[in-house]
């Protein structure tokens, strides 16, 4: 196990330096941030220079990128271009989406699971087939729509919510955009664990626990729930990565200020330092969260041992 | 059956949860704590230093924590003495200027000559970065201290000198009538010394001397500001105080205004004014602000700069139906524009509408003539180029393109070709890589009419983005800036102007009002020239 | 059970790919690499039965199938001629018309800039089939070629292309897009396909890595080997025909997601350029109208959810027929 671990650690290594350099990359083929930033004019030539010179934006790439890494390993994420520490950013919009995540991922283990056993012990029944359409229907709607109609019906006609969540980011206030944020996942969940129960529904372990007469609900809890959730969590704990770094478009549709609004606000400002930064946690959460489901099999599914 | 009851379980739970967020979250947008209001922001793109901040989000903040030597009048738009004594000059060159005793910070600290002379010495040095260095571009010394090329030889202007507590004087390195007018633009507001001595602490935490002071900030998400109840002058704030909440589109603001999570919105999206008389009522207004929208060209693209395509220019501008896009569009949130200014100037002051003729009205054959004859639309298709990120600026180029399309009877005629961010729009306008139109968008620094012209289409100018150039307006421009006499001087900018006519420099599109919805429990809302809003005389009940 | 295989199973389900539907149906598609049968096997009577020919066998009855291919070839249809049921011009927009509902001729109402719904919305078919087809194609060629080499050759190359595979994972595809599409001044639909193409082989890579490791422990493959068979023969002949059914699965179910991406892309202002006409950028344009005029997001959203929708059913009715666990 602790082998394993290391070996997984050491693969993460080239992960780590590949997609950062990546993005370092993507975001340079963006062009110079600097002008910008000086409105509907240009900058003056002299300021602009030594803008690009502070920034160190006037060496070439690999050596920016060098001199970010080594930055980043003292914890210094840099700045960004309105004077503020990334770290600072950092530090006010992960945990709203932080928050945020949560609530998406509870709705997709409450409902997502509870939809996906039932219906897989109903495959081919009305239920079934309502819950599956349903599922489809979520699937296939962009998630921008879902939102903005979520928003204008929920909060604008019958004004059950706010419709925009306020700076301070409440688990109250997230309900509605956690719902939207998740609403594609649930889906995905929900027919994981229709297609995973059905399948396991008939292995012999069940029918062997049926047989020497386990009531049902022991058989379903301990025995196939147990089984049949093995891709699911791997389903979910992939998607805490996808949920944080895809809140793009439910942070902008609610206003909330978290991860994806300032990556938001960094790329159309060409704010590299802001970008790099976040997407940096994000791969990093993204890594961490992938070592970890892996390390759950073991405890769902005692077969396996990691050498 | 299990299955069932845990799912619906799980449904119940999301009911009451929503419930209980819609019982909380009714009518409590901010209402108990005093007579505070909150008000629609977007994050200011740089550092909220005054010669640093050149957008209107961070200009909003400094209207309100800063007072200058002049202040623009909220409605006229003109130029009043606020912290400036008098301003003296004999041959519109040396200027002696006197402070107001009597102002302080909100820290106690007095305003002097000093506050002055450090702040704009601070704006105008090339090693501080100052996005708005060039307003001190007239001031003598100005090479010295922000040279266009190597290091700066000085680090203060040679121009600018105290003469004692309240008084200073500044040497121009050119006759500039008008001077004393553009001295309300935040560039030029004094800074206290904590600006200087603990700079990172003041960023936190801005400082200044106007109605309301900083409480607390929030980077990228609020910021809320104070009545500060010393405030020595005359425009006292008549509410407690300004919450500003930063949002990333503007159509969620105003859904948080129809449902009472906000009392002001200033700038209402075109999608939703068909709405605004519904939704608000009497609770809108708009009013004309010194914006103009245009159509630049690329005059570092032969093809556009030939004998002969200013008849195709004015062929385009003949060819888009303003009216019909302002009243479609922006539902007479703009004003389809006859000259190359802005109404706030006033007649007086420069304005004159007409004078584009019928060069800016709907003449659609007449359009498809004159481009025939100036040899057609360069590589047959008029590309439109403009950001897409900000400002809904898709809607109304389509609308143009439709319109030029329409007018021409081509479907292909024109397109709109969206650049994804501002950033790379500038990159592009600023690496000359333009091949057609381009949106450019002009508010005003001052309201006057130099502002309008100078910047943009004098040879070189900071703002001439299509690399325009022409002896004749130059020349122009020269005359009337040393001209003393304002009448005199604005009809020689308005005979520059005509030479900006004569070659369709840029297409004319309209004149942009200030739009803004607010609460009920708003009252004496008004939106300056600038189309920020007035917010020290707004009551909140 | 070789001691990796749940490690490996787990890989081929992790991402934050194209939003989560190709991770979706390459779970689901794992089974199928244990799919027994090939183009070697014959049935009872003697007659060859593959694999294919079972499936199909079982498409031909299925509603699901039936209806989803249904829709799909009208799609087709109106994308390779929207003439035919819209004679209108979908670029010829009269202002004055702005937002109104639907009138004589025009069923669907008008848009924000006064074109008419219903021609947008049979024109835009065609932008965004192509989209969708090319965008999964060049996914699978690609990403089957590199994966399958990498579970066929293994070694280094295996371990370099799984490192690379992680890599492209890692960065949210909405954020890539945004990124790279931003600076994209050609208003072809090429960037967007190339986008999604560059961030979406890897899904189908590692799909494609761990059927073939799967394919080829069979018994024929090492059977072919001992018979002295070149690699590419083996590939080719063996091994390609028994990998591909969870490709085929994934990628019909992508197909449906690349379609909506196209949307969202329109959305965040870095999609498709006019001229072209597509659901995503109608979409995008009547989403602030939504009060006003409700039926300009309508109809496009519901051509986008239908055809999304169809490749998804089609994705599922092939995933079951390929399955016979779940016969």
């Amino acid at each position: 196990m602790g082998r394993y671990v290391v070996r997984r650690l050491l693969q993460m290594v080239p992960v780590f330096v590949g997609s950062t350099l990546l993005i370092f990359l993507m975001v340079n083929v963006m062009g110079d941030p600097v002008a910008g930033l000086c409105g509907e004019r240009a900058c003056d030539p002299a300021t602009a220079a030594q803008l690009k010179r502070e920034f160190g934006l006037d060496r070439p790439v690999w050596q920016q990128y060098l001199t970010y890494m080594g930055h980043l390993f003292t914890g210094d994420f840099g700045t960004a271009f309105n004077g503020q520490k990334v770290t600072e950013l950092m530090g006010t919009a992960f945990p709203v989406t932080i928050r945020l995540t949560i609530v998406a991922i509870l709705f997709e283990i409450v409902i997502g699971i509870t939809l996906g056993v039932a219906t897989g012990l109903r495959r081919g029944r009305p239920i079934d087939t309502t819950v599956l359409l349903l599922t489809l229907v979520v699937i296939s709607v962009p998630t921008f729509v879902t939102g903005l109609l979520l928003q204008l019906l929920l909060g604008v006609r019958w004004a059950w919510i706010k419709p925009s969540v306020s700076p301070d980011a409440a688990f109250g206030e997230l309900i509605v955009p956690g719902l939207v944020l998740a609403s594609v996942s649930l889906a995905y969940v929900t027919r994981l664990t229709r297609t995973s129960i059905a399948e396991n529904k008939r292995a012999d372990y069940v029918r062997t626990a049926i047989a020497k007469g386990l009531p049902r609900r022991r058989v379903i809890t301990r025995h196939l729930l147990r089984n049949s959730l093995i891709p699911v969590v791997t389903f979910i704990g992939t998607d805490i990565g996808a949920l944080m770094g895809g809140a793009i478009v439910t942070e902008r549709i609610f206003n909330i200020h978290g991860v994806g609004y300032q990556l938001y606000q960094g790329i159309l400002r060409q704010n590299t330092q802001t970008v790099v930064g976040f997407v940096t946690v994000l791969v990093l959460v993204f890594l961490v969260a992938n070592l970890l489901v892996d390390l759950l099999y073991a405890v769902l599914d005692p077969r396996i041992r990691y050498a | 059956m299990r299955g069932v009851t845990h799912a619906r379980g799980a449904v119940c739970a999301v009911a009451l949860a929503l419930a209980a967020t819609g019982c909380g979250g009714g009518g409590s947008g901010g209402g108990a704590s005093g007579a505070v209001l909150s008000s629609s922001w977007g994050d200011p793109q740089n550092p909220l230093e005054p010669a640093n901040t050149n957008e209107v989000q961070g200009g909003k903040v400094l209207d309100m924590i800063f007072r200058g030597l002049k202040k623009y009048d909220p409605r006229t738009g003109k130029a009043t003495d606020m912290l400036a004594r008098s301003i003296d000059t004999h041959d519109s060159r040396d200027f002696t200027i006197k402070v107001k005793p009597g102002w302080t910070f909100s820290n106690g600290e007095k305003v002097t000559a000093r506050s002055f002379v450090d702040a704009w010495n601070y704006g105008a040095s090339l090693r501080n970065n100052q996005k708005n260095a060039l307003f001190f571009g007239y001031i003598d010394g100005y090479d010295k201290v922000h040279p266009s090329g190597g290091r700066q030889t000085a680090d203060t202007l040679s121009g600018l000198k105290v003469v004692d507590d309240h008084t200073f004087t500044v040497r121009l390195n050119q006759k500039f009538s008008t001077f004393p007018d553009t001295l309300g633009y935040a560039a030029f507001a004094p800074l206290p010394r904590a600006f200087f001595t603990d700079h990172a602490a003041w960023l936190r935490k801005p400082v200044g001397n106007g109605p309301y002071t900083v409480a607390s900030y929030t980077k990228g998400s609020q910021m809320s500001l104070r009545k500060w109840d010393g405030y020595p002058g005359p425009d006292k704030a008549r509410n407690g105080g300004v919450d500003l909440k930063v949002y990333t589109d503007n159509n969620t603001a105003y859904t948080d205004l129809m449902s009472g999570n906000l009392d002001l919105v200033d700038d209402v999206p075109a999608a939703q004014l068909k709405n605004v008389k519904a939704d608000l009522g009497d609770r809108y207004i708009n009013t004309p602000a010194g914006i103009l929208q245009t159509f630049a060209f690329p005059y570092y693209d032969k093809a556009w700069d030939k004998p002969g395509s200013e008849k195709v220019r004015t062929g385009l501008s003949m060819a888009i139906n303003r009216k019909q896009i302002t009243e479609t569009i922006f539902h007479g949130t703009r004003t389809p524009a006859t000259d190359w200014t802005s109404p706030v100037l006033g007649v007086a002051g420069g304005f004159k509408e007409g004078l584009c003729g019928k060069a800016c009205e709907y003449h659609p054959d007449e359009a498809k003539k004159l481009i025939k004859e100036g040899g057609g639309i360069p590589g047959g298709q008029v590309k439109i180029t403009y950001n897409a990120d900000t400002g809904s600026h898709k809607e109304w180029v389509d609308a143009v393109c439709n319109s030029i399309n329409n007018a021409l009877g081509n479907d292909k005629a024109c397109v709109g070709n969206p650049v994804g961010t501002f950033a790379d729009f500038r990159n592009r306008i600023g690496q000359h890589k333009m091949t057609g139109p381009f949106r450019a968008g002009w508010q005003m620094d001052y309201p006057l009419i130099q502002n309008f012209l100078q910047p943009l289409y004098y040879t070189n100018a900071s703002s001439n983005d299509g690399k325009w150039s022409d002896k004749e307006f130059d020349e122009l421009v020269d005359r009337a800036n040393a001209e003393s006499d304002q009448t005199r001087a604005v009809k020689l900018f308005q005979q520059a102007e005509g030479v900006v006519r004569d070659n369709m420099a840029a297409i004319p599109l309209w004149y942009q009002n200030g739009s803004a919805g607010y609460s009920e429990r708003l009252s004496d809302v008004a939106l300056n020239p600038f189309s920020v809003p007035v917010y020290n005389e707004i009551k909140v009940s | 059970m070789p001691e990796q295989q749940p490690y490996e199973a787990g890989r081929a389900i992790a991402g934050t790919g194209m939003g989560g539907a190709m991770d979706l149906a390459a779970s689901e598609a794992t089974t199928l690499e244990r799919t027994p049968g090939g183009p070697e096997g014959t049935g009872p009577a003697g007659k060859p039965r593959s694999l294919w020919s079972d499936a199909w066998r079982d498409l031909r009855r299925d509603p699901v199938f039936l209806v989803s291919a249904l829709v799909i070839l009208f799609l087709v249809f109106i994308s390779v001629r929207p003439s035919a049921i819209a004679s209108g011009n979908p670029l010829t927009c009269d202002l004055a018309r702005a937002q109104d509902g639907s009138a004589p001729g025009h069923p669907f109402g008008y848009d924000g800039q006064g074109c008419d719904v219903y021609t947008r919305t049979v024109y835009g078919a065609r932008t965004s089939v192509t989209v969708g087809v090319l965008a999964t194609l060049g996914v699978s060629v690609f990403g089957s070629v590199l994966g399958g080499l990498a579970g066929y050759f293994g070694g280094l190359w295996d371990a370099v292309l799984s490192r690379i595979t992680d890599i492209f994972f890692a960065i949210p595809v909405v954020l890539g897009g945004l990124v790279l599409l931003s600076v994209v001044t050609s208003n072809t639909v090429w960037p967007v396909i190339g986008f999604m193409v560059l961030l979406g082989w890897p899904q189908i890579s590692r799909i494609a890595r761990g059927s073939v490791i799967t394919a080829k422990q069979n018994d024929y493959v090492q059977a072919a080997r001992a018979l002295g068979a070149s690699d590419p023969r083996i590939l080719l002949r063996h091994i390609a025909p028994n990998a591909v059914a969870p490709v085929i699965v994934v990628a019909t179910i992508a197909l449906g997601t690349y379609i909506a991406l196209e949307a969202t892309l329109s959305y965040l202002g870095v999609g498709l350029k006019p001229p072209s006409v597509s659901w995503g950028i109608d979409i995008s344009a009547a989403s602030p109208y939504i009060r006003n005029a409700p039926h300009a997001l309508l109809w496009p959203s519901g051509a986008l959810a239908v055809t999304v929708l169809a490749f998804i059913m089609l994705g599922d009715a092939v995933r079951d027929a390929l399955d016979p666990k779940l016969r």
